[in-house]
């Protein structure tokens, strides 16, 4: 039960990041189970190394940070689709954590990590570790409110809402779409550095489906709090993660075991995402069609838009051509 | 202030899909010019607008705002020069974002964007002020999402963001074309207001006659790619529809469907 509360909480970082992604820069991105990896695989070869926990954790965001980085290139710079850059890196990544580790796994036991002052005070587990774990996740949380809300926040966040517009008003959106990718990763990654001395071992695996633990976070918060502000829906976000491990904690009391639970997050998902089309939680639809973008507009000359059909219908001379000059 | 010397743009070249959209254009506007640019369909009104904006690469030419050569600058850095309306009323606005964090954005338009905050106490004074003299009521909205307002609420609000900042150059791509007459009529107003109380340098795209003659100080009519008719300031005081349909007529190839369109 606490476990399950401290795992929510750690997890949150991670729910952060792909929140950021996915619903603010509308971008699907697949990094994060090979930035998760990267992250613990970064911290706990440092911490083996006798690096300072947090300076390991530390450096394990900056490996998240170039993992995203790596993933905007191919996306902007490269014009590989977003989906599909993502998978790229991640696979890659496969390879450089294992490279990292040196190994497919790497304990961590009787080393010093972030979490062994409140190990070896016993307060694993008590209310007062959860009350620091959730200071800190809110911190975070409060740190993405904060920035969302800044000029170049705001500007990442029309990114993902109407590319064509801020371009117009002079944001290179290559540039957004990096940053964005970029911090995202690092959240993940700073989780994945969590994880692996929170558990103890880093391990090449940990990393496998978790795009899917993340998305059912912030679903899941989504459907609880709504999305109606940057405020409700981070917090959406952050506790939609601690919901979701405690759906797994009864799935597992329920006598499912640690193997089911990857089909158990993957059902989840897909009931939350089916429910609004049912006509229940009418508030998570846009998740099913990635968000309220405006229309893509194609480049090459076409100006063609549904709206004309608003104009024909009111008398509004209009352009029918395919390609109007 | 915007000079365009003979541009070309060929789509598809080389395939036989290949259009010539722009052959040889050349155009220039003084400081507060308005002008409007009429043409049928597949004339080349919007590539030439797309081409200056920086949507589209040219093929050869040149085009220069203020002196500076912008034909190789990329989009978003033309957009310091720029101030633009596109048809479609969603296409000008992030609609998740609220009206206050709409015109943040319009504000820092073609200036770096750093961790400020975005809507300033200051900065919502200046919005309202601004959003009154659309006369719409949206100076007490500043917290509606964009994407709960009309299209001709939302077409007007992306006039005044691309206005307000005084751009050297204001492009409009038939920003009324996709409202109903209602909302064409307001939003056609406000252009007036928006460009003379700026003194804006504007290229205005349309499809409408009468709007082409009613609006701005000289008109320019495009076919083929080409501009194939020019009314100068003086001459167009006295232009008529009938005076613009004639001149279509006298094309060599232009059908009476085009004609049609035109009207």
């Amino acid at each position: 039960m606490f476990g399950a509360l401290e795992l929510g909480l750690i997890y949150a970082v991670m729910a952060l990041g792909v929140y950021l992604t996915f619903k603010v820069l509308n971008f699907p991105d697949l990094t994060v189970d090979g930035s998760f990896t990267t992250g613990g695989a970064t911290a706990a070869s440092l911490i083996i190394a006798g690096v300072n926990p947090f300076l390991a954790t530390a450096a394990a965001i900056g490996a998240g940070l170039i993992a995203g980085y790596i993933t905007g290139l191919l996306h902007t710079k490269g014009g590989i689709d977003g989906l599909l850059a993502g998978i790229l890196t991640m696979i890659g990544l496969w390879s450089i954590n294992l490279r990292i580790m040196g190994k497919a796994n790497l304990p961590l036991l009787r080393e010093e990590t972030v979490f062994t002052p409140l190990r070896e005070n016993m307060m694993l587990g008590t209310w007062l570790s959860i009350g620091i774990l959730l200071a800190f996740t809110l911190v975070l949380k409060f740190a993405i409110d904060w920035f969302l809300t800044t000029d170049l926040g705001l500007s990442i966040q029309a990114t993902g809402n109407n590319q064509q517009m801020i371009r117009s008003l002079g944001v290179n959106t290559d540039n957004t779409t990096m940053l964005t990718l970029a911090l995202s990763n690092g959240f993940v990654a700073l989780c994945g550095a969590l994880v692996a001395q929170y558990q103890g071992f880093s391990d090449i695996s940990m990393g496998i489906g978790l795009i899917l633990v993340g998305l059912a976070s912030v679903i899941l918060g989504q459907a609880v709090f709504g999305s109606r502000t940057i405020i409700m829906a981070s917090l959406g976000a952050l506790l939609g993660s601690v919901i979701y491990r405690f759906i797994i904690f009864l799935a597992l009391r329920a006598g499912l075991d640690t193997n089911d639970m990857k089909l158990t997050t993957a059902l989840l998902v897909v009931v939350a995402l089916l429910l609004p089309r049912w006509g229940f939680l009418r508030r998570i639809p846009s998740l099913r069609n990635r968000g309220n973008r405006a229309p893509a507009r194609p480049l090459e000359g076409t100006v063609d838009t549904p709206d004309q059909m608003a104009g024909a219908a009111a008398g509004t001379p209009t352009s029918t051509g395919k390609t109007e000059g | 202030m915007l000079k365009i010397d003979s541009i070309s743009k060929t789509f598809f070249p080389g395939t036989v899909n290949e259009r010539k959209a722009l052959q040889d254009v050349s155009l220039e506007l003084d400081e507060s010019d308005f002008v409007t640019v009429i043409g049928s369909n597949g004339a080349g009104k919007s590539t030439l607008l797309n081409t200056v904006s920086g949507r589209l690469p040219i093929d050869s030419g040149s085009i220069r705002i203020d002196g500076a050569e912008v034909s190789r600058m990329p989009e978003h850095k033309r957009a310091r020069y720029l101030g633009r309306v596109f048809q479609d009323p969603m296409a000008g606005t992030a609609p998740d974002l609220t009206i206050e964090q709409n015109l943040s954005l319009a504000l820092r338009r073609g200036k770096p964007r750093g961790l400020g905050r975005g809507t300033t106490k200051a900065r919502r004074e200046h919005f309202k002020d601004e959003l009154a003299t659309l006369e719409l009521g949206l100076e007490n909205r500043l917290k509606t999402k964009v994407g709960l307002l009309s299209g001709g609420q939302r077409q007007a609000l992306s006039l005044l963001m691309a206005g307000f900042t005084q751009p050297r150059i204001l492009l409009l791509d038939e920003h009324t074309a996709a409202l109903d007459p209602q909302r064409a009529a307001l939003v056609t107003t406000l252009t007036e207001k928006i460009v003379s109380s700026g003194g804006l340098t504007t290229l205005m795209v349309t499809h409408n006659m009468e709007q082409a003659i009613a609006l701005g100080n000289r008109l320019i009519m495009m076919h083929e790619g080409r501009i194939i008719y020019q009314a100068s300031a003086e001459e167009k005081k006295n232009l008529t529809v009938e005076t613009l349909l004639g001149e279509f007529s006298k094309l060599k190839g232009a059908s009476l469907g085009d004609r049609a369109l035109l009207n």
